[in-house]
């Protein structure tokens, strides 16, 4: 016994005579800059890849650095009006799914009804259904239906997917909302629709703003869907999925990032915003 | 300050007389909610009247229907059954939005989105007021509640008791017939709570208007009401002033609910020119004064005695009093006075409350032998 103690001891004391302060690596740390770098990667390439000047017809080594793209960025027409779709489609979303979104959360968040149940089962649905499953159900009901599918098909397709998302982030902020708030309101003297536009309606805008922005963000970007229901019209990402046969025109690089800049200015402007109301 | 109205509601309905009617009556109203398959009873036959100007107390543990009670004064929940009246008129079934009362809630219901100014504002825009007359009455009740320097500032950027009387000027601006008042200290410290006790009474005297104060701490009932209901299960077992509930309690609940009461099993043995002879404990006499007339001879009850309404003293009082002998069993010295717990015998023990009034020690140790005694007048008796 006292052997072992005299052996583990002396390695201790030595350590101790010459003092070496180690350093403990903080992985957390770098595990986080690990996962940001993955993540933010792909954005970043496409940024750079959008000042390349390429020799060919591929924009995938760089070259140079040019602006010419900002300046040409609008060369390819039916590009342009893929954008020009995608966008107001977008918008078309953000604001019919903002709208039904939020009266749906509001039901579900504030009211007991019949099929309560059946409709959140159904929202979960539609968020966790594949999209491929979404997209070949809604083309058949259009052909069913005798609708041609286009412009108008794919906004209803989009409507249908976001307004849960909408829905469920209002929701969230309506069970957290202190129901005194809007009895106040009336025993103020106001009526109901009075009560909804000054309080309850304030209360619940920054979750209607996510929500719409959220809604936003994934009828812009959406692909599987709908190239199943948009017909013969053409959006973004379905005209770079065309054009990725061909070659890449630096264009797509220049709009994608200015669409990324929009975005980022709208998640500011909404950080911003809440910060103010807080 | 002294410009805010003291009258009446300005707005007095057609075909009202204000100052006789009552501002608050409920006649035998019932509330029931269905609670899967039951049916609760949060509110079983009330019958209220508040008078104009009083500072009225619905009092009671939870669950005893005060808040329910408030609720169909303010107009949120309409009774099962049984009529509301505000000042004579009838409301029952008529919205939140068109009674002439207004509420202070519980966690304060201030709008976050807006300023302090703009929420005590609400209520005046909504009926339309002028904007000069506004401006003119909101700065006067942010006056009045202190809270001038602070009309520009939100909400959130209060302290618990500012964000509190901002509630109540929102609420009093209007000059509501009534204010009802839930709970309105609960979330305070116990300072900030006693120091709101008297600012809330001071604003009461002030504009005059009708206070209704929910509440479950009976000290805040006793020192600010003019009268106050004691209710439980759903009733109100007391109506009267604080001096007479605490006093004179009717009911067992009540004796218990309110300060620390003795309960004292006894038997009726005769009556000595109005004052019952009452036995108690093991052959000790307490005398009762103008009892029920129900009692008689070989009536079962109990007795409720204040605590401190008992002398303690080592010797035998005389006989026009309540006298029993016991020993002490423990002594709480608390420097301005000092509690006793006294075996009487039977199985009873008797609470006593001494004041220190002089600087000798406390009268008597633990295991000493005592006389307690009380007048007749401070034993009342409750049946059953």
């Amino acid at each position: 016994m006292s052997a072992t103690f005299e052996t583990t001891d002396r390695p201790v004391e030595r350590k101790r005579s010459t003092p070496r302060i180690r350093r403990r690596t903080d992985w957390g740390r770098w595990y986080t800059w690990a996962v940001l770098a993955w993540l933010f990667a792909p954005i970043a390439f496409m940024i750079v890849f959008s000042f390349n000047d390429p020799a060919g017809r591929h924009n995938i080594t760089w070259q140079g650095f040019t602006l010419r793209w900002y300046a040409d960025a609008f060369a390819y027409r039916d590009l342009n009006e893929a954008m020009y779709n995608s966008v107001t489609i977008a918008l078309l979303t953000m604001f019919v799914a903002g709208a039904l979104g939020t009266l749906l959360g509001l039901a579900l968040g504030r009211y007991d009804f019949r099929g309560k149940q059946l409709t959140n089962l159904v929202m979960f649905a539609a968020i966790s259904a594949p999209e491929v499953v979404l997209g070949a159900a809604l083309l058949s009901t259009f052909l069913m239906m005798n609708v041609t599918t286009g412009y108008w098909t794919t906004v209803i397709a989009h409507v249908m997917f976001c307004v849960s998302f909408v829905a469920i982030t209002v929701r969230a902020r309506v069970i957290t909302l202190d129901p005194s708030l809007e009895e106040a309101a009336r025993d103020l003297g106001a009526g109901s629709w009075t009560t909804f536009r000054l309080v309850t309606f304030p209360m619940l805008f920054p979750a209607i703003m996510a929500g719409g922005l959220l809604a936003f963000a994934l009828s812009i970007d959406d692909y599987i869907i709908t190239s199943f229901v948009s017909g013969d019209v053409t959006t973004f990402p379905l005209w770079i999925w065309g054009a990725t046969r061909v070659g890449i025109p630096p264009q797509v690089n220049v709009m994608g990032t200015l669409l990324f800049a929009v975005g980022l200015v709208m998640a500011v402007v909404n950080i911003v915003a809440a910060r103010r109301r807080a | 300050m002294a410009s805010i109205s003291t009258t009446a509601p300005a707005t007095s309905d057609e075909g009202t007389t204000p100052s006789p009617e009552p501002a608050i009556s409920l006649e035998g109203v019932y509330k029931s909610f269905r609670s899967g398959s039951e049916t609760v009873h949060a509110v079983a036959g009330v019958d209220l009247t508040i008078e104009q100007g009083e500072f009225f107390s619905l009092l009671g543990p939870s669950g005893c229907g005060k808040t329910t009670t408030m609720r169909m004064i303010a107009g949120f929940e309409d009774p099962t059954e049984g009529t509301v009246r505000l000042g004579g008129r009838d409301v029952t079934g008529v919205a939140a939005n068109h009674r002439d009362v207004n509420m202070v809630f519980q966690s304060y219901a201030l709008f976050p989105h807006m300023n302090v100014a703009e929420n005590v504002a609400f209520g005046l825009k909504r009926k339309k007021v002028a904007k000069d007359e506004i401006k003119r009455r909101v700065t006067e009740m942010l006056d009045l509640v202190e809270l001038g320097h602070r009309a520009k500032h939100r909400p959130t950027q209060l302290s618990g008791g500012q964000q509190q009387r901002v509630a109540l000027a929102r609420a009093l601006v209007n000059q509501p017939a009534a204010l009802l008042l839930d709970e309105p200290l609960g979330a305070l410290d116990l300072k900030l709570r006693q120091a709101m006790q008297v600012e809330l009474k001071r604003i009461q005297r002030e504009v005059g208007i009708t206070f209704v104060y929910v509440t479950h701490d009976q000290g805040e009932a006793l020192t600010m009401s003019d009268r106050l209901a004691v209710m439980n299960n759903g009733g109100v077992e007391q109506l009267g002033t604080p001096a007479e509930v605490y006093e004179r309690p009717a009911t067992r609940f009540v004796a218990d609910f309110i300060g620390t009461s003795n309960l004292i099993r006894g038997v009726v043995r005769g009556d000595v020119g109005g004052v019952w002879r009452v036995e108690i404990a093991d052959g000790a006499t307490a005398l009762v004064a103008g009892s029920p007339d129900t009692v008689t001879s070989g009536t079962h009850l109990h007795l409720t005695v204040r605590p401190e309404k008992i002398r303690i003293g080592v010797d035998r009082p005389g006989d026009d009093v309540s006298a029993v002998q016991g020993v002490i069993t423990e002594t709480v010295y608390l420097g301005a006075a000092t509690h006793y717990q006294v075996d009487i015998g039977g199985g009873e023990e008797i609470t006593v409350y001494q004041q220190n009034v002089s600087d000798s020690a406390p009268v008597a140790e633990r295991g000493a032998t005592v006389w307690l005694s009380w007048p007749a007048r401070h034993s009342y008796p409750l049946l059953a």
